[in-house]
């Protein structure tokens, strides 16, 4: 005797659902109930009307295992035609990554490596930053993790490229128009929020775990975020008196947009692609549990065989990586600050 | 008044009226019966702004705006180069409705025709001195090496030669200020408006800026539309002086008028902690018309103010001058007049009280 029946019964439901207890499958619970007639008894008073405590009473209700299953057999339905849009559009990012990958791989070190770090001086500007860099890279390299960690660098600079590709035109279109901001935000606040394995899930039914493009877009997706919300903060943020000088002097849109907007919203810009960058860094690593290259690999072989020697250098150098990373970035905002700074 | 002016008013506006709110068409024909500032936040919860302005502004004069804050005077100003809409009114500029302008033709207007100075400058940082000032041009899309010239002769102008590649926060405000005029002239247009430019300078540099604005205006002559708050500022430039109060015009006309004739006891108020001798005019004090028969203690010059006046004659007022005005004799001064002249008017105010 089910606790919900009494309400079937009384809302004249009964023919509808079947007759409840007798010809029903058995649960577990029942069976129990069969072995020890007391649990009943001794068993909720009052059960929350989930589906599974409906359907005790009334077969006709489906269970929870039925929901879970419909969304599987749901998501299963929609997997082919969502593979037939994403896979072409996406395609070009697994070049990208096929690209960059073997690039690292195939440079050798005495050219790839002074390029480099001509790359950090022309963005910083700073002589102790280039020094660190330098620094960094011969200890890796000294330690046999040069490799793995220009792969992990690679994928990080790919998919941040990408994020600013993607992330400031939508937060440009966001500060432009209210309706847009309050239909984007909630998407950003769940890119947030929802836990980074969650994204691995849906992604590995859509496409092959051999594709890059898997790991490419986790990352993008969870990078991109910083850079949207900032270059949206940024653009309103623009000194309205300045705004207003532009319209005065008769600047078209897009005049005021690359004139004005954009050069003044850069200092927060820029502070949203150091955020990106060190997201991307973070979940490159969590990413190599789909096949992602690089030291979140020998972090994850660390894990698996349990080599804390391995895991701990490996990590050693994800640290140095993201400092790295930082440095560099915050050297490239601060020079532009300089010549943003107001009276 | 249409047929006695000379020459067509440069901007000319008409009825003007200005009601923030979200539903300004619904509240104006209360405001059009005479409705208040007051009684309309109250009532209706909209915000009146102007309040059925109606001004002429002449080419090659500066014409001075004046009134405290909350009066609508940078409402007032923002309406002529349209970045605020007006509820209600006309705004023709050289005989054109303004606002019938599409917004295409309002930004080539406002490219050619229309400068502007803010009271805080508003200079685009990332950009240096000589790029600022070369805005208008960009805009318009002049050749680099013609808006580098232009730039530079306006920025040497303003006295700021030296100074064309630093960044304007490197800049005091009253240099800043100046990037600000020498931006509005390279653009070369016929209207100045400058809302509150002065505002934010400390008294020394404004007393400069002032004189830096009536020295280029000699050889401009260009439309200036100035925005205020301060009297002895106010008195120092207008050909024609507006005092605006409640988004309403109290008084308007020539600024030695007011002072002598003000109309109202607001005015009165006002102009009762004026430096008198120094703002009046011989020309506003003199007796005009025949200057013989006296024997005259010398000539004074008609556009000499009072203070000078006094100096010459060491204080002594059984003087009496014979006035030169363009080369000729029109009137005398008698220098009790002038005495006279320097005692305000009690305001009718203090007199009910």
């Amino acid at each position: 005797m089910a606790f919900y029946d009494r309400m079937f019964n009384g809302l004249g439901l009964r023919d509808w659902c079947g007759n409840a207890g007798a010809d029903s499958s058995m649960s577990m619970a029942d069976l129990l109930a069969q072995a020890n007639p007391s649990a009943e008894v001794n068993g909720p008073v009052f059960p929350f009307p989930s589906l599974d405590a409906l359907n005790d009473a009334c077969p006709a209700i489906p269970p929870s295992r039925d929901f879970v299953a419909s969304v599987e057999t749901g998501f299963l339905a929609i997997k082919d035609g969502l593979k037939l849009v994403l896979d072409p559009l996406t395609q070009p990012l697994s070049w990208m990554l096929e690209f960059a990958l073997l690039a690292v791989e195939s440079v050798p070190w005495w050219l790839m490596l002074p390029v480099l770090f001509v790359l950090v001086w022309y963005a910083s500007r700073s002589k102790p930053v280039t020094i660190f860099v330098v620094l960094v890279f011969a200890f890796l390299g000294f330690v046999d993790h040069l490799d793995a960690a220009m792969q992990t660098l690679s994928i990080v600079l790919v998919c941040t490229g990408i994020s600013i590709l993607f992330g400031v035109p939508i937060g440009i279109a966001m500060a432009k128009s209210n309706g847009f901001q309050r239909a984007i935000l909630p998407v950003l606040d769940l890119l947030q929020t929802l836990p980074t394995f969650v994204y691995l899930i849906p992604l590995i039914f859509l496409f092959s775990v051999t594709e890059p493009k898997l790991y490419g877009i986790a990352i993008i997706v969870y990078a991109i975020v910083p850079v949207i919300r900032l270059t949206d903060l940024g653009i309103r943020l623009v000194d309205r008196d300045v705004l207003e000088a532009a319209n005065a002097f008769g600047m078209s849109a897009p005049q005021k947009l690359w004139g004005v907007e954009l050069p003044l919203a850069l200092p927060n810009i820029m502070a949203g692609v150091n955020q990106t960058i060190m997201m991307s860094l973070a979940m490159v690593v969590i990413a190599s549990l789909v096949s992602a290259p690089g030291l979140g690999v020998l972090v994850l072989r660390g894990i698996r065989n349990l080599e804390l020697g391995v895991g701990l250098v490996a990590g050693l150098g994800i640290v140095l990586l993201a400092v790295v990373l930082d440095r560099v970035s915050k050297a490239a905002l601060a020079r532009v600050s300089a010549t943003h700074k107001h009276h | 008044m249409t047929e006695i002016t000379k020459t067509e008013p440069k901007i000319r506006i008409r009825g003007l009226y200005k009601i923030f709110g979200p539903q300004p068409q619904r509240v104006l024909p209360f405001v059009e019966d005479g409705m208040g500032k007051d009684a309309l936040l109250q009532e209706h919860s909209h915000v009146l702004g102007l309040n059925n302005i109606s001004v002429d502004m002449m080419p090659g004069e500066i014409t001075v705006v004046m009134g405290l804050s909350g009066s609508g005077k940078s409402t007032l100003i923002r309406h002529i180069n349209r970045l605020i809409e007006p509820t209600a009114g006309e705004i023709l500029i050289d005989g054109a409705d303004a606002l019938m302008l599409s917004p295409e033709r309002l930004r080539a207007k406002r490219r050619a025709d229309l400068s502007m100075v803010f009271q805080k400058f508003a200079l685009l940082p990332h950009r240096t001195i000589e790029d600022n000032a070369a805005l208008a041009l960009e805009v318009r899309g002049v050749a680099k090496s013609r808006r580098r010239t232009e730039a530079r002769r306006w920025l040497d102008r303003v006295g700021l030669s030296g100074y064309e590649c630093y960044y304007p926060h490197e800049l005091s405000g009253g240099m800043q200020q100046r990037v600000g005029i020498a931006r509005a002239l390279t653009s070369n247009s016929d209207i100045m408006l400058m809302d509150e430019a002065y505002s934010a300078l400390d008294p020394l540099i404004r007393s400069d800026m002032q004189k830096l604005l009536l020295d280029l205006q000699v050889e401009l002559l260009k439309t200036i539309v100035f925005i205020t708050h301060d009297l002895d500022e106010a008195l120092r430039l207008a050909d024609h002086l507006v005092i605006l109060k409640d988004g309403m015009v109290v008084q308007q006309g020539e600024p030695q008028d007011i002072l002598l004739n003000p109309s109202d006891p607001y005015i009165e108020d006002f102009v009762s902690d004026i430096n008198r001798a120094r703002v009046l005019r011989v020309r506003s004090v003199m007796r005009r018309g025949d200057t013989n028969g006296h024997a005259y203690a010398g000539d004074v010059d008609a556009d000499a103010n009072l203070e000078s006046v006094i100096a010459v004659s060491g204080g002594d007022t059984t003087h009496c001058y014979r006035v030169i005005e363009g080369g000729a004799p029109a009137g005398e001064l008698d220098m009790k007049d002038v005495v006279r002249a320097l005692v305000p008017r009690v305001s009718s105010s203090q007199t009910a009280a």
